[in-house]
């Protein structure tokens, strides 16, 4: 016993050195030769750091595309989800809500266009996506806002789609600080 | 088909490319045998002299567990105190404050035990230096250790009779140089090239677009991300977890940590059969294994793109199915097949939050964590499958009338007993736990606590015992998912978890390592006419049935009174 002891204690010294210094200092370096040098890919607009091109922003204003709900209000010093359970009465009543608040400032949005992401919830409360359908239903509002026509944002969401992973896996979507950066430089 | 079923179909093929001659390269690696690695022993050699270990020097199965539970409790004492103290030593650029003792006590254990319940947050609950030095340290050897306490199973049937069953130290030393450390490199460094971070700088600071100041968490994450799947540990670096856009940014990279996390579990069952010369019996065990596995992705995959039925009503399109908790990026096919992946294995990542699927996805979830040897845990899903074996060959026994026999030995009472109490623990784990937490909750919800019982639940009715079910299922299962609404960051929840947690681990290894050494020293009796073979498919499908018949018999009450009571009163 006293044995095994002595040699647990030394072997568990010489795998922090090789696994908690050795391999992670390993891998920080050789990442500072990828794009955000291993800091995450931060966006800088004229010197200015105005966000993470993964990270969703909060956008509530009606000539911003907007992202989806969010438990943690968009702010990623932390992250969570809503954790609400499916049947939970004031849940579902939260995303009535959602849903009035969706029709009110979208005019001549119809219930049965609104897709399921636009009215729950992220995991992380920081998705930087929204569904294509979900960009398309707030093209109208945003067109107004702004002055610009439908289909110039057409295209721009077009733009700002990032197609299934190798055009074969996973969902098509569409990165909204990507798209709401690209409606800033339109009106500029 | 569409993109998202093929991203899951791509997904799982492109594990079996990998596990099955990962599986095959592991049997030489343990065997001895020359492998392309072997560069390799002169380091290894050098960690066995500084740390005073003879490689050579046999144990049997009992001085395997001594060794195991000296270092495993060498561990617990060194992280409950780093935990501890973290505000005041080094690297901690957040200013994080230290644990409390409840909450050190049960994040100890918890990752010490591979599975990785997390009761604090990752952005504020530690720092970098206890995110590296004790919990990605122990991610890498609690891995080590259910890896290496499976091969001393594997040589305990290897050959005819055996009592001296290889050292402990070079199987755990090995496990690391051998497979972690260096399939950890290569998937960090995929998740460092797609954005997620790897230096270890503090909060980052940005005005957004529509000008608020926001604070953004970051650190060394990616390093702890990859041995987090790989070693099937599940603890990340944020609080969402996977869910995280920095923590998994892509598509590509959620492939990636789903793959990671099933090859080791697959490869483990491949080199059984091959390791133990018994080739067929790997493959018909890894059959009812993917069976198992196919049975509870698809009704979970059904589930999820079906949506939620209450929102349907509200006349919302639900296209790709049900989004609450989900990630726009990912989708709810991947979030589907992530979240049976992680519970039949015991990592416990998300990505996506549980607590927010479907009840019936709920249940699936929870019945995977409950059998918890569909594949299984880095080297524990072979010890637990064992068990399940042992059950089998001695009801098939019975049936038919022979003594029960597996590989050539003898099962007798001793080994019999060890099984059944084995497979009583979990429930009973389950079972008990739950059942003191609804008492408390009910009888003494306003106790004059630190937190209120009455405040832990997140959500009412069916849906909040489930969230208490399904967390002492998880500690029991050593998975570390959560229905996370449920307020656990409290002396009960710590404390009473903290010990199934323990006993979950600890006893379902040595269990089987037990049976396995018991049954390797008894003397080899030849396969005959009147041996009941044990790797031919109608006894795979026997075990499978042993399988299913005792986790139904254990859980259907609770199941029903949880996840089914919430989907039947959903359909009104």
């Amino acid at each position: 016993m006293k044995k095994y002891f002595f040699q647990s204690l030394r072997l568990t010294l010489i795998m922090l050195v090789l696994l908690c210094v050795i391999y992670p200092l390993v891998v920080a370096f050789i990442a500072r030769f990828s794009e955000g040098k291993g800091d995450g890919a931060a966006i800088l607009e004229n010197g200015k750091k105005i966000g993470y091109a993964n990270i969703g922003q909060s956008f509530t204003r009606p000539e911003y595309f907007w992202g989806r709900p969010s438990s943690v209000g968009y702010n990623a010093a932390g992250s969570a989800g809503s954790n609400k359970g499916p049947s939970n009465a004031d849940y579902l009543k939260e995303v009535n809500n959602r849903i009035d608040s969706l029709l009110k400032y979208n005019p001549g949005l119809k219930k049965n266009e609104i897709p399921a992401d636009m009215v729950t919830a992220s995991g992380s409360g920081l998705d930087p996506d929204i569904s294509v359908a979900g960009a398309r239903i707030q093209i109208s509002r945003v067109a107004k806002a702004r002055g610009i026509s439908a289909e110039q944002l057409e295209e721009l969401v077009d733009q700002a789609t990032t197609p299934p992973f190798l055009n074969l896996f996973g969902p098509s979507r569409v990165n909204v600080l990507k798209l709401n950066r690209s409606l800033d430089n339109l009106s500029r | 088909m569409n993109t998202e079923l093929l991203g899951i179909a791509a997904t799982f093929l492109i594990t079996l490319v990998i596990a099955i001659p990962l599986g095959k390269y592991l049997a030489k690696v343990f065997a001895g045998e020359k492998v392309w690695t072997d560069f390799l022993s002169p380091f290894e050699n050098g960690i066995y002299k500084l740390s005073g270990i003879n490689p050579r020097e046999q144990m049997n199965w009992k001085q395997h567990m001594k060794a195991m539970l000296t270092i495993n409790s060498v561990w617990l004492i060194y992280g409950f105190f780093v935990l501890l103290y973290q505000d005041k030593l080094p690297l901690n650029p957040d200013g994080n404050p230290g644990m409390s003792a409840d909450l050190s006590f049960n994040t100890i254990i918890s990752f010490v035990v591979n599975c990785n319940l997390q009761h604090y947050s990752g952005e504020t609950g530690v720092s970098y230096l206890t995110q590296h030095f004790v919990l990605m340290f122990l991610h890498f050897t609690s891995a080590a250790t259910g890896i290496a306490s499976a091969i001393v199973v594997f040589k305990a049937f290897r050959d005819k009779t055996v009592t001296s069953l290889g050292n402990f130290w070079e199987f755990f030393v090995r496990s690391i140089t051998r497979l972690l450390l260096p399939l950890s490199i290569i998937i960090a460094l995929i998740l460092a090239f797609s954005g997620t971070p790897a230096s270890y700088k503090g909060k980052d600071q940005y005005v957004s677009l529509q000008g608020d100041t926001v604070n953004v968490s970051r650190g060394p994450a990616a390093q702890m991300i990859a041995i987090k799947h790989l070693g099937t540990n599940g603890g990340g670096w944020f609080g969402a977890n996977s869910a995280h856009p920095l923590e998994n940014p892509s598509y590509l990279t959620n492939m990636v940590e789903m793959i990671a996390q099933v090859i080791i579990p697959v490869a483990m069952v491949i080199a059984f059969g091959y390791f133990i010369r018994r080739k067929k019996l790997g493959w018909i065990i890894f059959g009812v294994m993917t069976a198992g596995l196919f049975l509870l992705l698809i009704p979970t995959i059904s589930s999820e793109l079906s949506g939620n039925p209450s929102i349907a009503k509200m006349g919302i399109s639900q296209s790709t199915g049900a989004m609450e908790g989900k990630e726009v990026r990912f989708g709810p096919a991947a979030s589907a097949y992530w979240s049976t992946v992680t519970t039949i294995i015991s990592t416990g990542s998300v990505n996506s939050m549980h607590d927010s699927t479907m009840p019936l996805t709920g249940l699936w979830q929870m019945l995977a964590m409950m059998i918890n040897s569909f594949y299984g845990g880095c080297g524990v899903g072979v010890l637990n499958y064992l068990i399940y074996l042992i059950i089998a060959v001695f009801i098939s026994g019975l049936m038919v009338g022979r003594t029960p026999e597996f590989l050539g030995h003898k099962v007798e009472a001793r080994e019999v007993k060890i099984a059944a109490l084995i497979t009583l623990l979990s429930p009973l784990l389950i079972m008990a736990g739950t059942a003191l937490a609804c008492f408390v909750y009910t009888d003494y919800g306003h106790a004059d606590w630190a937190v209120k019982p009455a405040s832990w639940l997140n959500n009412p009715g069916f849906h909040g015992f489930s969230e208490m079910l399904y967390e002492m299922t998880s500690s029991n299962a050593n998975n570390g998912s959560g229905f996370e609404g449920l307020g656990d960051n409290n002396i009960f929840w710590n404390v009473s978890t903290g010990f199934v947690l323990i006993l979950g681990r600890f006893l379902p290894i040595i269990g089987p390592v037990a049976i396995a050494g018991l049954l390797g020293q008894k003397k080899y009796i030849p396969e005959s006419a009147g041996t009941l073979r044990t790797d031919t498919i109608t006894f795979g499908i026997m075990t499978l049935a042993v399988i299913l018949v005792l986790n139904a018999l254990s859980y259907f009450p609770a199941l029903a009174l949880g996840p089914l009571a919430e989907y039947f009163s959903m359909l009104k």
